[in-house]
């Protein structure tokens, strides 16, 4: 574990370095460039950064027609309105023609704090992943962040990518032969007991959770599942087949996101109990980020506990 | 450019006289004609059964101009052919968008047959201008324009709503040749026009970009969104044009939601607007002329036309929207459509 840093952050320099490297690659904000950190490519390249104002859905078409004359346009605003908001234009402007439009969403999920549940988006999984087309990502540190951006660019088609407000801590660098892949979850930690998969900050959480449930003699494969769609099908079936009980937890609703997904796979093809974790069909709260995720049980803890569930519901 | 049957090699005289400039500076490209014109080589242009005895032969000064006319002549003849084509391709769908569609004819023939530069040959060609068709469900007017310009054969409009087919009820950019953008869910084509003359501007293209709304549409916010993003980046390559037929499904315009005044409103978001008739072929050319020599800003064509125009009984009727004719009503549309046709040709049959 090494520096704390926001996802948003991280997200934001490798805006930057990208930018040399790719001329076509033009940022819209929607005056929000302070806090989803496209401020940062907004200065470095002022002629290719267009401020869009406070109107989510004209930056998306707008962006879809930049891709349609060849540019790349990353469009920024919080999750909420990022996929909320402009959900249509996102479905009929960017993912129906295939246009190379990547959606970042800043904020997601309730550690957005004390702003409240207007701006703690926990369905932006389950909007962005229903539509034909997209991919979604989610990375959990910096380290991560960096690759996904950086895998965005090189993907030709429509992406959304949520970015966290909070500094979290770096974990994958310091996991030995990590490689970011897209469309492939990575195993942090072994474990024949359950597996947890999990998607942004919920990783992090999740090793924690490891280590508390190792002290109980119980143990977790954690796999990190940064791209929730195209899901890692191969890796889930192997989990359900090896550890025969599979947790799941995210930032986000349970109905629709990384939980749904990974239900919905196992249920077809290697029917074993999947417990979801995240948050359960009810809007956040304001609040200090910490004291939101501790009151809906967004912790490691919460996590833990969901892997003991699991494991009751477990068979041989 | 200039394989196709119906280019003209040349360039189009003009006499100044009707108060603009018809072979525009940029047209460095030969000008595109009607379907159905042909160069004879000496500099006139001949049409099918062209005639002389019209009113509409003389300009403003009482002189006659047989060049003009025979431009705007061709056009309308082109446009006379498109509404045939889109009422055959509703009814034979038994579904589709007739109403608007009749009422854009005109205002998509001048476009297609006159201001835009195209290549059907290329429908990618990256100097190409731009047309996103906002109001989307009407392609019974842009389909058969793109079939006449050469886009693909004109039997492929047999299979429109088809599943064996390639052209979609609403736009599909991919799917269709010389479609530009993917359009249906009303407000968002306009969106996206501004993004490619966004991306225009930053390139130093010279290439402008065409959109299509109805004044139903304009309802939606994200046209204003639009609005004002275009203004802000003075997008005087970008050129709107509102189909004002003052309906919309459920009813008049006027009713259903007021949008007027449209002028004062597209003023207030700082745009160059310009009323004008909608099928008037003449003004339009000259509207668009306009349009493209306003600097700094973006211009909108607030075209004022007849919901259904040409078939006497879908004419300002709202209920003619987004259904088809039965074969009796499609009977009688035909007979009036294709007698206008036949009286532009000089009394030849289509029937």
């Amino acid at each position: 574990m090494s520096e704390k840093i926001a996802t948003r952050v991280a997200y934001g320099e490798t805006l930057v370095q990208l930018g040399k490297e790719y001329p076509n690659l033009v940022v819209l904000d929607a005056d929000l460039s302070g806090s989803t950190q496209s401020a940062m490519f907004a200065k470095a390249f002022p002629e290719r950064f267009y401020n869009m104002g406070i109107a989510e859905a004209n930056m998306t078409g707008v962006a879809a027609g930049l891709a349609a004359c060849g540019k790349m346009p990353f469009t920024n605003s919080f999750a909420m309105f990022a996929t909320g908001r402009a959900y249509e234009q996102v479905r009929n402007s960017v993912a129906y023609p295939r246009l190379n439009v990547k959606i970042v969403g800043s904020h997601g999920g309730l550690s957005v704090g004390e702003d409240g549940a207007t701006h703690q988006c926990i369905e932006d999984y389950a909007l962005m992943r229903a539509i034909p087309n997209m991919s979604v990502l989610s990375p959990c540190d910096a380290n991560e962040m960096r690759c996904a951006v950086r895998a965005l660019v090189n993907y030709d088609g429509p992406a959304y990518l949520r970015l966290g407000r909070l500094a979290v801590e770096c974990v994958t660098d310091a996991i030995p032969g990590y490689a970011f892949r897209w469309g492939r979850g990575c195993v942090l930690r072994e474990g024949g007991d359950a597996t947890v998969i999990a998607a942004g900050m919920m990783v992090q959480m999740a090793l924690k959770a490891a280590e508390i449930l190792a002290a109980e003699g119980i143990s977790v494969r954690l796999i990190d599942m940064h791209t929730i769609k195209p899901l890692d099908y191969e890796l889930v079936l192997k989990a359900a087949l090896e550890t025969r009980c599979i947790i799941t937890t995210e930032e986000h609703s349970v109905i629709g996101g990384l939980g749904s997904a990974v239900a919905e796979f196992v249920s077809e093809h290697c029917p074993v109990p999947v417990v979801r974790h995240g948050v359960y069909d009810t809007f956040g709260r304001s609040g200090k980020a910490q004291d939101v995720l501790e009151t809906f049980g967004l912790t490691p803890e919460g996590v833990a506990e969901k892997v003991r569930q699991g494991l009751k519901l477990k068979r041989d | 450019m200039g394989t196709a049957p119906f280019f003209y090699g040349g360039t189009v005289a003009t006499t100044g006289k009707v108060g603009y400039t018809r072979n525009r500076n940029r047209h460095s490209a030969p000008v595109c004609l009607a379907a159905g014109v042909k160069n004879t080589g000496t500099g006139v242009l001949r049409l099918p059964g062209d005639r002389k005895s019209k009113k509409d032969d003389i300009n403003r000064t009482g002189k006659v101009n047989w060049m003009e006319q025979s431009v705007s002549h061709a056009l309308a003849v082109t446009a006379a052919k498109g509404r045939l084509l889109g009422m055959d391709m509703v009814h034979r769908a038994a579904s589709g968008h007739i109403g608007g569609s009749l009422s854009a004819m005109d205002i998509m023939t001048v476009l297609y047959f006159h201001v835009m530069r195209l290549d059907p040959a290329r429908p990618q060609d990256p100097a190409r201008d731009r047309f996103v068709l906002s109001k989307g469900h009407c392609t019974p007017a842009l389909y058969p324009m793109l079939a006449l310009r050469g886009f693909f054969p004109a039997e492929e409009l047999k299979l429109f709503r088809s599943i064996k087919g390639t052209l979609s009820g609403h736009a599909e950019m991919g799917q269709t040749p010389g479609v530009d953008m993917s359009t249906g869910s009303l407000g968002q084509g306009i969106s996206a026009a501004v993004g490619m003359a966004l991306a225009g501007k930053a390139d130093g293209k010279s290439y402008r970009v065409y959109t299509l709304l109805g004044d139903g549409e304009i309802e939606e916010g994200q046209v204003w969104e639009a609005a004002m993003a275009a203004a802000k980046y003075k997008l005087d390559n970008l050129c709107a044009i509102v189909d004002v037929n003052g309906l919309q499904i459920d009813g008049a315009t006027a009713d259903v939601m007021p949008s007027e005044p449209l002028d004062k409103k597209f003023e207030a978001f700082n745009w160059n607007v310009i009323p004008v008739d909608g099928h008037d072929l003449d003004a339009l050319e000259a509207a668009f002329v306009q349009a493209a020599e306003c600097k700094g800003r973006p211009t909108v064509l607030l075209a004022k036309t007849v919901k259904g125009r040409g078939v006497s009984f879908m004419e300002n009727q709202a209920g003619w929207h987004g259904k088809a004719p039965n074969d009796e009503q499609y009977e009688q549309a035909r007979r009036e459509l294709a007698a206008a046709l036949a009286e532009l040709e000089g009394g030849a049959s289509h029937e």
